[in-house]
């Protein structure tokens, strides 16, 4: 891990634990992120990615361990306070409210209100000028839709996905992250949100991408955080390893070495089975 | 711009009329006005200003509590409570104000506050324990009949002071006596019309309806909300409470003991689903209409009551059917 000495870290997590009664989600997992990079977390079906990013965003309180944002230590006490400090999130289950349209959507839990006293005294919201920011920002984000009156639960699941992307990417000052944002995805509108997420990179914000696809992965990914059974196993470069080799420390077939190079084979059946052997 | 952009020549959607049409509330509202129709053609007595009056008065104390048991099944909750509660708040405003332990207006002011104080116990059970609404508010329903024939020696409270009957009087709209007590029902309505369509806790509580975790994780502060709500409808049932007052001019212990089950029958009828996040005050104003022209209609060709009942029923498996039938659509 020669390169994350380099830079501060955006986030940067040690020794997280979580757990759900009997159940140890989070094993005290650490956790970099730097500035501008695409990091890529990959793991097992239960490997406790979205715990993980649960923590890491105010959506749960860890039990144990330290979060740093810029290098200072931070609590975050609700989802509001990691959006507060700009850490926005596309939650795999999107977290949209499916009867709302798609501009209150955009804005919900921060809604603009009306200038003068129509804002402050009656409270009343801006609809026209929340749906005009909202277009802009579908427009930005080179996302088409027909109506941003729409209900979100008339949407594809494609379109609700960009809903929510966009919902992050518009609001992201610091980090956006994206748990599973190709997993009920065709071809096409899998493409679109990985354009999506250069786009992203391109304005100079890092991205945590939680995903099951490898060629995705290996496609967009600056660096690969490998989860297992509750904590990172792995942090490396994609052009450091191959796909098979990747897939093999995830399921713990192999180990990577002491200075993060090549690998050791930890289970010599599975290894085989997979494919790989070191050199 | 690449070809994959589609512009944005749409913002506002389909035009006001389309809207209209495919709104939520379009089809109660048609169920009302047909049944305004079929009452006009079969009864001479029925289209007047002063039945309209009669049924808007018959209506407003279910209408009220309405609002509030709008605000719980928007959250996907339901308040079996509200009548027994209203029940509550009138026999208290009624004797402290009757015996003169305090003046009327402290007593309005103790018995809405006492109402709300109700709300906030569902609210707290419901939110902090947590338990189903539907167990909270049946426990909670006992509670305030109990207290309501124990505070009142099962005895009718009469000889109010005016400040109390106030909103049973009437002051001529054209050739029509309209009461005080149904101008403030209706201003209920469109205050809470106004609060979900166009404020910001207006959106988080249909954000709330539609997903408890989606709120929170957008941000959405969803227990102080929900406790709240609970609360608020409390509030609005002392509302009722004082309409109910102005309409019998006594305290009444008895009253409003099937009022809960009739207010749910307006939400529902108004198009408010029962799974929350979708429905509107205005619709359940609609749904008590359909009830009370109905009941009024019927009344006029001379139906027994008991087939008034009959029908209600019916009208709200329909609702309630309708309502599944197009949240499966959706899927
Ligand atoms: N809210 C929860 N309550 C109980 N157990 C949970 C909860 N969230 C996650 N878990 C458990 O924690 C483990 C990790 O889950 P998760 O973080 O969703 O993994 P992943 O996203 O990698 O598939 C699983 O065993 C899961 O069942
Ligand atoms: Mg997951």
């Amino acid at each position: 891990m020669s390169t994350a000495t380099t830079a501060t870290p955006v986030i940067q997590a040690r020794g997280l634990v979580k757990r759900y009664g009997h159940v140890t989600a989070i094993d005290g997992a650490d956790f970099d992120l730097l500035p501008g990079e695409v990091l890529a977390v990959i793991g097992d079906n239960g490997a406790g990615k979205s715990s993980l990013i649960k923590a890491l965003t105010g959506a749960v309180t860890p039990d144990e361990g330290e979060i740093r944002l810029n290098g200072e230590v931070i609590r975050f006490n609700g989802p509001q306070d990691a959006r507060a400090h700009g850490i926005e999130t596309v939650y795999q289950d999107l977290a949209v409210a499916a009867s709302m349209d798609i501009a209150s959507n955009m804005f919900l839990g921060r809604e603009l209100l009306r200038p003068g006293p129509l804002g402050s005294v009656l409270r009343m919201v801006d609809k026209k000028r929340m749906r005009e920011e909202a277009a802009a920002h579908m427009a930005d984000l080179k996302i088409g839709l027909r109506s941003l009156t729409q209900p979100v639960e008339t949407l594809s699941g494609g379109q609700r996905q960009a809903v929510a992307v966009a919902r992050a990417v518009a609001w992201a000052r610091s980090v956006v992250v994206m748990d599973e944002p190709t997993a009920a995805l065709g071809v096409k509108e899998s493409g679109q949100v990985l354009d999506l997420i250069r786009r992203v990179r391109d304005k100079g914000l890092p991205v945590i991408l939680i995903s099951h696809n490898m060629p995705h992965v290996f496609e967009i990914a600056d660096r690969i955080h490998v989860h297992r059974m509750g904590r990172r196993e792995a942090l490396i470069k994609p052009s450091d390893y191959s796909m098979s080799e990747v897939v093999a420390i995830m399921t713990g077939a192999l180990t990577v070495d002491g200075d993060g190079g090549g690998t050791v084979v930890a289970d010599e059946a599975a290894a085989k089975a997979a494919g790989v052997r070191p050199n | 711009m690449t070809t994959s952009t589609v512009p944005y020549g749409n913002l506002t959607g389909p035009s006001r009329l389309r809207r209209l049409a495919t709104a939520p509330i379009a089809g109660p509202l048609a169920a009302l006005v047909l049944a305004c129709a079929f009452f006009s053609l079969m009864t001479d007595q029925f289209l007047s200003g002063g039945n309209f009056s009669l049924i808007i008065q018959q209506v407003m104390v279910v209408g009220a509590l309405a609002v509030g048991q709008t605000l719980i099944i928007l959250t996907a909750g339901i308040d079996l409570s509200c009548g027994a509660v209203m029940a509550f708040g009138s026999i208290m405003i009624a004797k402290m104000a009757a015996e003169g332990t305090v003046p009327p207006l402290v007593a309005v002011a103790l018995g809405l506050a006492v109402c709300a104080g109700f709300g906030l116990l569902n609210g707290l059970l419901v939110k902090l324990i947590p338990l189903p609404p539907f167990i909270v508010t049946l426990g909670m329903l006992n509670v305030a009949f109990a207290l309501t024939h124990i505070y009142s020696n099962e005895q009718t409270v009469s000889d109010l002071p005016r400040a109390l009957t106030f909103l049973g009087e009437t002051f001529p709209l054209g050739d029509t006596d309209v009461t005080y007590g149904s101008l403030l029902a209706l201003g209920l309505f469109g205050l809470f019309a106004y609060l979900l369509s166009s404020t910001s806790w207006g959106r988080h509580v249909y954000a709330l309806g539609n997903s408890p975790e989606a709120a929170r994780l957008n941000g959405i502060r969803t227990g102080r909300l929900t406790i709240g709500l609970y609360a608020i409808a409390g509030l609005v049932y002392g509302v009722a409470a004082l309409l109910l007052i102005s309409r019998t001019g006594v305290g009444d212990p008895q009253a409003g003991q099937t009022d809960n089950l009739d207010s749910i029958t307006a939400v529902v009828l108004g198009g408010t689903s029962l799974f929350g996040g979708r429905g509107s005050v205005l619709g359940s104003l609609i749904g008590a209409l359909i009830v009370g022209v109905f009941r009024n209609g019927l009344q006029l060709m001379g139906v027994a009551s008991i087939y008034q009942t009959l029908i209600t029923g019916v009208l709200v498996i329909l609702a309630v059917t309708v309502d599944q039938i197009s949240r499966k659509r959706i899927r």
